[in-house]
């Protein structure tokens, strides 16, 4: 599975990891609803350093990735920006 | 669904913007290489604008420092003519200058940061249109029309993610250098209009209002001290 940190490259994960990203995304998700700020910046951390443990692809590699995260700065409110200039019904 | 997944969409929304454009790969070959010769400069372009406004936020900070000092150097001057009234006012604008210019220079070091990325990613964003440019010329001489096909539409899907990718930095980048020079922009003429009544912005708190002004004002008696102790000047208890 490819993964893309925008503003930073991609990674290929193992499936193994990819289920641990996974059930943080719905967190991260829920925590967005809920407005927590705290609950978000931690599980968006741990995304981050769970696709970074992925074998990075090449420059060279013109790939498609399968799943997309934000920059590793993203903001809670940046996210929830994200959300507002693009629904998803 | 999760936040990666909508995130995905999303992006991918864009990237089918710059696919749509090229049908029948074989035969625009040529010209979606140079749409993306194109959409490089544009990058570049953009790296240029956040590296040019940041450069423009510094010389207002820089300008703001020399006024500070300006401020400083008013209240020796005051200091020295007896008049702490004036040193007073003096050094209340320059608190308030130095106060705001603090949370300015930590946004541009954020920015400083920005900008590495952005470079970095440019180079990189060069190397994948380098890469598409060698692919094409190995599609072109190896593969059928129709196999050809496939093969393009691979490495155009990671090529448009990369553009989107880096576009969608450049404009984080740009929105974020905008709302800097815009801030630069208001302390510069609040300094200039000597609009400073208060040293101390609002917060939106009363409470905290009234406890900053009472830390700014114990920071300016502190240093209207402090000067007057420098000069000579000590209030002789009569």
């Amino acid at each position: 599975m490819i993964i893309r940190i925008m503003s930073e490259g991609q990674y290929e994960v193992d499936g193994e990891t990819l289920d641990r990203i996974k059930i943080l995304d719905e967190h991260l998700m829920a925590a967005i609803e809920r407005d927590d700020e705290a609950g978000f910046n931690q599980a968006f951390h741990e995304v981050v350093g769970l696709v970074r443990t992925g074998s990075v692809l090449e420059h060279h590699q013109l790939t498609e990735s399968d799943l997309i995260l934000p920059a590793s700065d993203t903001t809670l409110v940046e996210a929830k920006l994200l959300f507002s200039q693009h629904p998803i019904e | 669904m999760g936040l990666m997944s909508r995130v995905s969409t999303i992006f991918k929304s864009k990237v089918n913007n710059v696919l749509d454009k090229a049908e029948d790969p074989r035969q625009t070959l040529e010209y979606s290489y140079q749409k993306q010769v194109e959409q490089l400069q544009n990058v570049r372009r953009g790296v240029a604008e956040v590296v040019t406004s940041k450069k423009r936020i510094e010389l207002q900070l820089n300008r703001l420092e020399q006024s500070a000092e300006q401020y400083g150097q008013d209240a020796r001057d005051a200091v020295k003519a007896d008049r702490d009234d004036l040193a007073q006012q003096a050094l209340n604008s320059k608190q308030a200058i130095v106060n705001q210019m603090d949370g300015l220079k930590t946004q541009v070091g954020d920015l400083a940061r920005e900008e590495q990325r952005l470079v970095d990613l440019q180079h990189k964003l060069t190397a994948k249109v380098e890469a598409f440019r060698t692919q094409k010329e190995v599609i072109k001489a190896q593969y059928s029309a129709a196999q050809a096909q496939v093969k393009i539409g691979e490495a155009f899907s990671g090529l448009g993610e990369d553009m989107a990718d880096v576009n969608m930095a450049v404009q984080r980048a740009q929105d974020r250098t905008q709302a800097l020079q815009a801030r630069a922009q208001a302390i510069d003429e609040l300094s200039v209009t000597m609009a400073l009544e208060s040293p101390v912005a609002s917060s939106g708190d009363a409470v905290r209002d009234e406890l900053n002004r009472i830390k700014a004002q114990t920071g300016v008696s502190d240093e209207l001290a402090r000067l007057k102790l420098e000069m000579g000047k000590e209030d002789n208890p009569s």
